[in-house]
């Protein structure tokens, strides 16, 4: 529907995708909106690429989002966010991307090569891309699993959900052991605007 | 009301223990696996694992007769090898509730087919029930258990991929307790001879036309009166794709949707100007519609093949599609085994003796892929071991000497083992390999009848593979550890070349399991040295398959984000360019 946000994470398996995307969704649900959280699990875990649709607004319908309905595509791997480009709206979408590349076995055994000029590919359309070093950050926050919350930072730029609530859903979900460390790498992604 | 974001399977796992549910079973398969992994939660259901879906079935079917309210779930081919019981249940009906739970996989994400079980409802002659999201899935799962109780019988509640998977908003409640339904012992109907058969066959007829009139008046089906320009007929997971296409239309959406709903299908064509059926894979709506004299099309506007989507709707009902910006070119990521995989020593020894390798299903299977491609067949659970029996018998010795079946320890228990007697009984001389890694990896690391452990997580009895082979008559039986390739290799060798059935145990546990990943984190990782490495002329490592290992700029790279260590790179690399980390210097 017209008023609903459709947020595309992607990734490699094991990248720690669908706790962002469930992190995403539970500050929806916190903030009183209506979310829908899509993805498949199974043959994806082993290393292949991985992808979560989260939307949410006043209702929303299908947990599927369309070709070209996509508001930002999140990704925590160059190539895997170029993927997915389709999906993204012609007009007004944003691509945020970590740097970070992660080379298939496809590639080293010549059967498929690896994209190049990802950012081009995306600035040539208009489209608002932000690239990131998730790796650097999370270890600069303490703990290199964090690279999933620092990209959640980066997007909490684009999303109105209150500080407080991402605050929460972070604490509430995250292992105890690891909150600071989380926290600060929202902090760090956050700080990133352009 | 307390609100939770709660998948499909959570959501199925929720309304089976609100609606009292004391009993659960299934055997693992993706999408339906969650069901039961949350169900185990609640300390009020007893929860278990089955070895396949067709004992799941006769336990919860045996609890339902025995008075409880009973649940069983399983993914859509699980249904198939379940199905000899199906079709029994369906004459015998219940005593207490009874619910089979399938989930289809549209799309085949994850999956050997794209059958849509919603057939089999019709063909065994039971309700069907499908919900839309997981707030339904909740809801009417509670009313199946109602449902199957009032008609005696068994109920077929259908999710698929996008449902299971899917995550929404749901409103929960609190546990409604049900006791015990008294067991009366009754001939002649929980024992299906001819004699009894005859008298409840009449029985089923009757049922189903209760349940018709019953589909006609049910709140699961319903008229959303919206525009009338448009009406549209649709179930399920279609329901919410057709809504974000057509948020004013009219609907008849469908809950309960066989037997169908005939009176109230006339309601909704003679309120609407133009009639249309939304629904993934096949025209099952629309025949019964068609069935019952209304010239009404779906698969003229809906694809037969493959899952559905809002996209897939705007397609072909409007012909249009969203203005968008063109596909990215994707890098090719097939799913690979894990680093460290006890599975990809096999797999490299089979790719360097060139064997004949039927296949079976499991994390094994990709094995079939590059750089292996260590497979001919793959069919369904079980067959490796029966395929190449079947090879044997066609080809003979000279072929069979260099054929191996190779086979999932889950999938062994599943169904492999009557296949392992086939071959001894009928005197034919197959190898077979069981890669015992302990666990059902494959659909999340579910414990079977040979890792000791319980759905709770209690210790149990180990079934042994080696006695078990033996007592099916096996004589040769080897063990190995798959990580000392050149040592398997050779008992491989030695395997396939004995004219004998021969059964070699493969044994090293699941890399991703805790203790295995505790002992990664111990171990040192490893590095390439490149000026050791001889870079594209040799390629040897690439050959494993280990996602760790890559060419970077003509060299072999380790990344050490994925290496645990295993040291399987090290033993094949002809020039030791690969060695500890810290010993690089
Ligand atoms: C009839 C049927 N039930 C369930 C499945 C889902 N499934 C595929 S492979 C598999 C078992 C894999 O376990 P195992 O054989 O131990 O191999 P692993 O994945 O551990 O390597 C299951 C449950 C299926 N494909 N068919
Ligand atoms: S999950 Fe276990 S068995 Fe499956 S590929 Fe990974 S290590 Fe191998
Ligand atoms: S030691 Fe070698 S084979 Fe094992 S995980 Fe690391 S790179 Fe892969």
């Amino acid at each position: 529907m017209a008023n609903t946000k459709n947020i595309i994470i992607s990734g490699v398996g094991g990248q720690g995708i669908l706790t962002a995307s469930e992190i995403l969704a539970l500050c929806a649900m916190e903030e009183g909106l209506d979310v829908k959280k899509s993805e498949v699990h199974g043959m994806s875990q082993r290393g292949g690429s991985v992808v979560s649709f989260v939307k949410f607004g006043e209702k929303v319908y299908s947990p599927l989002i369309e070709k070209g309905a996509g508001d930002v595509i999140l990704a925590f791997e160059k190539a895997e966010a170029l993927r997915w480009r389709g999906y993204l709206k012609k007009e007004g979408g944003v691509v945020i991307m970590n740097t970070l590349e992660i080379y298939p076995t496809t590639v080293s055994l010549g059967l498929d090569t690896y994209p190049e000029n990802i950012e081009e590919e995306f600035k040539k359309f208009g489209v608002k891309t932000i690239s990131i070093d998730a790796v650097k950050l999370s270890k600069e926050a303490g703990d290199p699993r964090t690279q999933n919350t620092v990209l959640l930072g980066v997007l909490s730029n684009f999303i109105d959900f209150s500080y407080d609530t991402w605050v929460k859903v972070i604490k509430f979900r995250v292992p105890p052991k690891t909150i600071d460390a989380n926290l600060k790498a929202f902090e760090l992604g956050r700080s990133i605007k352009e | 009301m307390e609100k939770k974001l709660l998948s499909g399977n959570e959501a199925a796992a929720r309304g089976a223990w609100e609606a009292g549910v004391h009993v659960a079973t299934a055997y693992p398969g993706t999408p339906s696996t969650e069901i039961l992994e949350n169900a185990a939660k609640y300390k009020e259901i007893y929860a278990q694992w089955s070895p396949n879906e067709k004992t799941a079935f006769e336990v919860a079917l045996g609890a339902a007769i025995a008075g409880a309210r009973s649940m069983v779930s399983m993914k859509h081919v699980g249904l198939n090898v379940a199905a000899d019981p199906l079709f029994s249940a369906s004459y015998t009906g219940v005593n207490g509730g009874f619910v089979i739970i399938t989930a289809d996989d549209p799309g085949m994400h994850s999956s050997q087919n794209e059958q849509d079980n919603r057939r089999y409802a019709k063909f065994a002659k039971i309700p069907l029930i499908e919900p839309s999201d997981s707030q339904e899935v909740k809801d009417f799962i509670k009313e199946a258990f109602e449902i199957s109780e009032k008609f005696d019988t068994p109920v077929l509640f259908r999710l698929t991929t996008r449902i299971s998977h899917s995550k929404g908003i749901v409103e929960v409640e609190d546990r409604k307790e049900v006791p015990l339904k008294e067991y009366k012992k009754i001939p002649e109907k929980y024992i299906i001879l001819p004699a009894h058969a005859r008298k409840r066959h009449y029985f089923v007829e009757e049922r189903t036309q209760k349940l018709k009139e019953f589909a006609n008046t049910t709140h699961l089906n319903r008229i959303e009166w919206g525009d009338r320009k448009l009406g549209i007929i649709t179930s399920g997971i279609s329901y919410v794709h057709a809504k974000e296409i057509f948020p004013n239309a009219s609907y008849l959406k469908l809950g309960l949707s066989w037997p169908f709903p005939d009176k109230l299908l006339k309601e909704f064509v003679e309120g609407v100007e133009r009639v249309i059926i939304i629904e993934e894979n096949e025209p099952f709506i629309e025949e019964e519609v068609k069935f019952l004299g209304y010239n009404i099309d779906g698969k003229k506007f809906i694809p037969l093949v493959d899952e559905l989507s809002p996209e897939v709707v705007r397609k072909g009902v409007l012909g249009e599609e969203l203005e968008r910006l063109p596909d990215g070119k994707g890098v090719k990521r097939p799913p690979q085994l894990c680093p460290g995989c006890p599975h990809i020593g096999i797999f490299y020894n089979l790719w360097r003796l060139r064997a004949t390798v039927t296949g079976d299903i499991g994390c094994y299977t990709l094995g079939a892929l590059p750089p292996y491609n260590a497979m001919d067949t793959t069919i369904c659970m079980g067959a490796s071991v029966t395929n190449a029996h079947g090879f044997d018998v066609a080809r003979g010795w000279d072929f069979t000497k260099k054929t191996v079946a190779v086979i999932g320890d889950s999938t062994f228990v599943h169904s492999g083992i009557t296949g392992l007697a086939d071959i001894v009984y009928n005197k034919g001389n197959s190898t077979v390999i069981i890669l015992d890694n302990r666990i059902t990896a494959m659909t999340g690391h579910q414990f079977h009848p040979g890792s000791g452990k319980t759905a709770k997580g209690e210790e149990t009895k180990r079934l042994d593979f080696e006695k078990l082979a033996r007592a099916i008559g096996v004589e040769k039986v080897y063990r190995v550890d798959p990580h000392k390739l050149r040592e398997s290799r050779k008992v491989l060798r030695e395997a396939m070349s004995t004219k004998e059935p021969v059964v070699v145990l493969s044994e090293r546990p699941c890399a991703l399991l805790p203790e295995e990943r505790k002992k990664a984190k111990q171990r040192p990782k490893k590095v390439v040295i490149p000026d050791k490495c001889k870079g594209e002329k040799c390629m040897g490592c690439i050959k494993l398959g280990c996602p760790a290992l890559s060419m970077r700029d003509g060299k072999a790279y380790i990344e050490p984000l994925l290496c645990v260590g295993c040291d399987l790179c090290q033993q094949v690399c002809p020039f030791d360019a690969i060695v500890e980390e810290g010993q690089n210097g």
